[in-house]
């Protein structure tokens, strides 16, 4: 949490003013009971009715000036929070991007979302509740304090006493409940993650008629959830009546002290009654922390919990600015690569090597769980290898800054995905700078033209998001064509044919022979018949690269080509 | 609809009407102690003249009392709370769990046509926005009430005057409030819209992280993000801050009242018809009078924003469930695998026809391949068969039974499906094979999982069979996912079989090993295979041929080829581009 605040630095106006027109609005807070005691002891005891009259205006003159300076703090309240969030959320937004491939798959989507969106929100709500009410409270206890020290020392060391007391109770208690809370946002978490998965598992799990069962463990979460929130409840709800308690002792204290001073002749009956009301004005204050700490215990938990986020190091990094020194002849070349993904994992690639010449088309086949994906994901650095080195255009990946590595290189993923807007903005995520007749170009040679035709708008043409309203063979030839107008030195192929038929896949593949200056092309698939014209064949086995060379060469020295070859073509002929 | 909502509330709450009855009780004691502790107090003051005037024994009995009163007020206090905590937590735990009931028995056709992110959001924001309302309610809004009562009654009884005035300035500050609330309703409008297009874009972005970094598209999205952020900034702090002048302002009138009552007491006690311990109890009283009108109002823009939770939550759970099993419907057994459709008409919207006087038979063990391009409905039979949506009319029998007047369970249990979109449960390996048959021992999770050749990577995985799945996890590919569903139906082994596009992802020489064991599987089986490739289902005993979610060519592979109609129009495009590629 600590840490989320040197956000404020830019509000820094706002974060001083605010309180300290609070502190102000305190103080003309403070001065009543001293009026009101005027009011007994000079007017009421000398029956002087304008004195009276003038001290009632003053009390009203204070509530207005109380009221100017509660308005303009709440305004600096609310600006240096509303600030503060907006900040958060920029660096966070910005942090997640940051965060490599490999961080994402071990966060998880949804609570980076929880995060982004609920947790900031919490953080703004606690902060502008502390800078309104925190500071002010315990103004005012102070405050309080200090005036009845004015009115009488002796009597004023109750207050002394008990403030320290409250001070120990309302600390023990949020100390005691921040832990806390932390779990009951773990276990609503959980509530969470179980309801989500019976909504995309639904089928599923009605398959299997795991229904009840399902009912079973929620219930099991839910009751864990309700045992922890009435467990924090029990505990804070002990605030308001621990500080009621005290409070009265204090008074009756107060009023007893009060009572022997004055048999003394050492205060007046009016002093008596202005002790009094401070202390009641520190038992208002103190019902108001109680229920807002509530609050900021639980926007303190939030805060943590961007904190952690924020606090992981993106794995990898651009390490330096400038573009390294460059060779033209070798596109991609892999030395002796392996790379694991968890730490107790098996290899995923292992001691890979080959390289690739400036213009060659590459296919890439084995079977599932090969590393076909996790080959090709090296190359623009989306993970780092275990071992090994990666070059293109014969300089290290990682010498690159990341952008200038990435823009070499244009890749249509395995999964289709489009963003809300139009074609023409989605296509122009693979060069913001293409004309309109690029655009149509690239479409074109993506076989996806007829998506243009079949749509009024042409290129301004809305896409959900998701592209939930185009279908599966439409948004794999729109995310082809996206990566077709960057004009990418390489072009990645990672199984993103599966959802085009044969026919479309071959005049997709002539099209990509056309393009000039003639691009590396990387084709990974399963399929023998989307790779089998390329130059050269990789094909991997179990992370293994068991055998490279052309479809002829390949069919005649590697058994696992053949055995792959075999299985798609033999059957056809049967 | 409001009123529909408040009975909802009602009804949930009638379980605990003890607990309630009892919190009440409670409140009204502890508060009435809580107010007649300062009138104590001031007529302790008030034997606190001057030096030589002070009855130190009438005091000492007075504080005495206050004390005692105190200390059972805290007490009671703490006791309301934690009782109030109580009912609220448990109203919300039956809510949540009737939402999750209801999720399990909703026809599919809701969770296909709605939003997930929508239903997530009611069953646990719009309960726990509820929650905080609830509980708010009960902890202030009746203690707010009887303190507000108890304080006029106490007002009333020292003094009528001086309470008349206070009762006629009190409307004010209610009035001030109200028009604020009016006025700032608006603001908070924009900003949840503005907020809603936020965590959309946030969603969208972060879900599809990895392209945006493929594209290098960061400093574009973060160009994107903080547009949407300065307006929710901007909306924000207008929201907040003229939401924020509600307490101020009210707080200002309250102090007037202050002032009146200090005007109006000091002439009271001058003229004799007050003394200044009860002037100091009035003053007292003023401040804490005035209290529970802020929050009150505070209170009911808190419950408002509860009721509307709750009437997104109780939409939910008085959806239609789906219907429930007929009285008389048994429990099916024995299946050997006969199906049979008869005149069987559905559509998913009424004004779009699609399945009409379907009839189909199957005897046991026949292979079904139900084949036609992408999107042409080819699940939609496999949502009949399952009874995932229902028809609208004609019949399904299986092994001759209605299948309307079997269970859904003894249905459902004698297929088993793969998908083409593949579904982990969050838990170990082990436990996602078994998802069918939960006493399944090691050696049978084992088999299931080498018979399906899964057993090759998991045995690879960090800890094999016990490695644990999360959402979105990297660690398995699509393929792997697959093999994992088949596995799991290796080991239930039901009557009757649905593979849809079981093998999409999984390569090719995979495949074949699986539909080695497939085959095997399939002997004796009744099984309907939805299929992309032509070349696998050409035994299949008959075969559907869909368009546009009709079934249009019905025949084994010969029939349809010599019928030269669509069927033979799909194979030879696929055939001719195998071939010339």
């Amino acid at each position: 949490m600590k840490k989320l605040l040197i956000y404020l630095k830019d509000y820094r106006k706002e974060t001083i003013l605010g309180p300290l027109f609070k502190l102000l609005e305190a103080s003309f807070e403070l001065l009543v009971p001293l009026v009101v005691a005027s009011i007994i002891d000079n007017g009421i005891a000398k029956a002087d009715n304008t004195h009276v009259i003038r001290m009632c205006l003053l009390l009203g003159l204070l509530a207005a000036i109380g009221l100017v300076s509660a308005l303009t703090a709440q305004y600096f309240a609310a600006k240096a929070s509303v600030g503060l969030a907006t900040r958060i959320r920029h660096t966070l937004f910005c942090h997640i991007q940051s965060l490599s491939f490999s961080e994402l798959d071990s966060i998880g989507t949804s609570t980076l979302i929880t995060r982004m969106t609920s947790d900031i929100n919490q953080v703004q709500t606690g902060v502008n509740l502390t800078l309104r009410l925190l500071l002010r409270s315990p103004l005012v206890v102070f405050g309080a304090m200090i005036m009845a020290f004015t009115v009488d020392v002796r009597a004023a060391l109750i207050f002394a006493v008990v403030i320290p007391i409250l001070a120990v109770v309302v600390f023990l208690i949020m100390l005691a409940s921040i832990p806390l809370y932390k779990k009951v946002q773990a276990h609503l978490d959980s509530v969470l993650g179980i309801t989500r998965e019976n909504l995309t598992g639904n089928r599923v799990i009605r398959a299997f008629c795991k229904e009840e069962e399902e009912i079973q463990s929620f219930t099991q979460k839910n009751e864990a959830l309700t045992g922890i929130q009435e467990f924090v409840g029990k505990i804070s709800a002990l605030m308001n009546p621990l500080t009621f308690v005290i409070l009265n002792v204090a008074i009756i204290a107060l009023i007893h002290t009060g009572a022997i001073r004055v048999e003394a002749g050492l205060l007046t009956q009016g002093a008596v009654v202005a002790l009094y009301n401070y202390m009641s004005q520190i038992l208002v204050e103190l019902v108001k922390i109680a229920n807002l700490i509530i609050n900021i215990t639980k926007s303190i938990a939030c805060g943590n919990r961007i904190q952690t986020l924020l606090e992981i190091q993106p794995s990898i990094t651009s390490v330096s600015a400038s573009i390294p020194q460059t060779t033209d002849e070798i596109a991609v070349e892999f030395q002796n690569v392996s790379l694991k993904y968890h730490k107790t994992a098996d290899d995923s690639l292992s001691n890979i090597s080959f390289r690739v010449k400036k213009g060659e088309t590459i296919g890439i086949i084995g079977g599932t769980g090969s590393g076909k994906s996790s080959l090709v994901n090296l190359i623009p650095r989306f993970y780092e290898a275990t071992e090994g080195t990666i070059l293109v255009n014969g300089a290290d990946v990682r010498t690159y800054p990341l952008e200038a590595l990435r823009k070499k290189i244009a890749i249509v993923p395995q999964k289709a995905v489009l963003f809300k807007g139009t074609i023409r903005e989605n296509l122009l995520w693979g060069n913001e700078n293409a004309t309109d007749e690029e655009l149509i170009a690239a479409l074109t040679m993506a076989q996806g033209a007829d998506i243009l035709t079949k749509k009024e708008e042409g290129l301004d043409s809305k896409i959900e998001q998701g592209g939930k309203n185009l279908s599966g063979g439409q948004r794999q030839r729109m995310t082809i064509a996206r990566a077709l107008v960057r004009k990418a030195e390489i072009l990645i192929l990672d199984d993103s044919a599966s959802a085009l038929d044969y026919a479309t896949e071959a005049a997709l593949r002539q099209a990509l022979k056309s393009i000039t200056p003639e691009p590396t092309v990387i084709i990974v698939s399963q399929r023998t018949a989307s790779i089998m014209h390329a130059d050269r064949i990789f094909v991997l086995e179990d992370g293994v690269l068991v055998g490279a060379g052309t479809h002829k060469e390949l069919l005649d020295s590697c058994e696992i080509y053949q055995e792959i070859y075999d299985s798609q073509f033999r059957k056809e002929e049967e | 609809m409001k009123n529909k909502t408040l009975s909802d509330i009602f009804s949930y709450l009638r379980k605990y009407r003890v607990l309630i009855a009892i919190s009440f009780l409670i409140a009204l004691i502890s508060v009435i102690g809580t107010l007649y502790i300062p009138v104590l107090a001031g007529e302790a003051i008030d034997c606190i003249i001057a030096p030589g005037k002070v009855d130190f024994s009438t005091i000492s009995g007075l504080l005495m009392t206050a004390g005692i009163l105190a200390g059972a007020c805290a007490l009671l206090q703490w006791l309301m709370n934690y009782i109030n905590n109580r009912i609220t937590y448990r109203v919300v735990r039956d809510i949540r769990n009737d939402a999750f009931r209801k999720l399990e028995i909703l026809p599919l056709k809701f969770i296909d046509s709605h939003a997930h992110g929508d239903i997530l959001s009611r069953i646990i924001a719009d309960v726990d926005q509820f929650s905080d309302g609830l509980l708010l309610g009960f902890t202030q809004l009746f203690t707010g009430i009887v303190t507000i009562l108890g304080t006029l009654f106490f007002m009333f009884r020292i003094n009528l005057w001086i309470t008349l005035a206070v009762v006629v300035l009190t409307p004010i500050s209610l009035f001030v409030a109200r028009f604020i609330a009016t006025h700032t309703y608006e603001m908070f409008h924009l900003q949840s819209t503005t907020r809603g297009e936020q965590t959309a874009l946030i969603e969208e972005m972060i879900t599809n992280q990895k392209v945006v970094q493929a594209f290098s598209q960061e400093q574009k999205t973060t160009k994107q993000f903080d547009e949407i952020n300065q307006r929710l900034q901007k909306s924000s702090l207008r929201a907040i801050f003229y939401s924020s002048i509600t307490n101020p302002s009210t707080r200002f009138v309250n102090s007037l009242v202050y002032a009146v009552v200090a005007l109006t007491g000091a002439f009271s006690v001058i003229s004799g018809r007050l003394t200044v311990g009860g002037l100091s109890c009035f003053l007292n009283y003023a401040n804490q009078y005035t209290k529970p009108f802020n929050e009150i109002s505070g209170v009911i823009t808190e419950l408002q924003n509860a009721f509307a939770c709750a009437a997104r939550i109780f939409e939910l759970i008085d959806e239609p469930a789906q219907a429930p099993d007929a009285a008389d419907a048994t429990v099916l057994t024995g299946v050997d695998g006969d199906v049979c459709m008869e005149h069987v008409y559905f559509s998913y919207t009424p004004d779009k026809k699609l399945i009409e006087d379907f009839n189909l038979s199957v005897l046991p063990g026949q292979k079904i391949a139900i084949v036609g391009p992408t999107g042409c409905g080819k699940t939609t039979l496999i949502n009949l068969l399952m009874r995932f949506y229902d028809i609208n009319s004609g019949k399904i029998c299986v092994e001759q039974k209605d299948i309307q007047k079997i269970t859904r369970k003894s249905l459902r249990q004698s297929y088993g499906m793969v998908l083409q979109e593949t579904w982990m449960k969050p838990g170990t390996v082990r436990e996602n094979i078994a998802i069918g048959k939960s006493d399944a021992t090691e050696e049978e999770i084992i088999a299931a999982a080498k018979a399906s050749h899964a057993h090759g990577f998991i045995k690879r995985l960090p800890q094999g069979y016990d490695t644990i799945l999360t959402e979105n996890d990297g660690m398995l590919s699509q393929g792997e996912k697959q093999l994992l569903c088949i596995a799991r139906i290796m080991l239930c082994l039901p009557p009757m079989l649905i593979l849809d596009e079981a093998t999409s992802s999984i390569d090719t020489r995979t495949e074949l090993k699986i539909q080695d064991a497939f085959s095997r599987l399939m002997q004796g089986r009744t099984s309907f295979i939805v299929a992309h490739r032509l070349s696998t289902i050409q035994d299949a005993d008959i075969i559907l041929v869909m368009k546009d979610g009709n079934i249009i060519e019905q025949g084994n592979h010969r029939e349809l080829l010599l019928q030269k109609g669509f069927y033979y129009q799909l194979y030879q495009s696929q055939f001719e581009t195998e071939q010339n590629s």
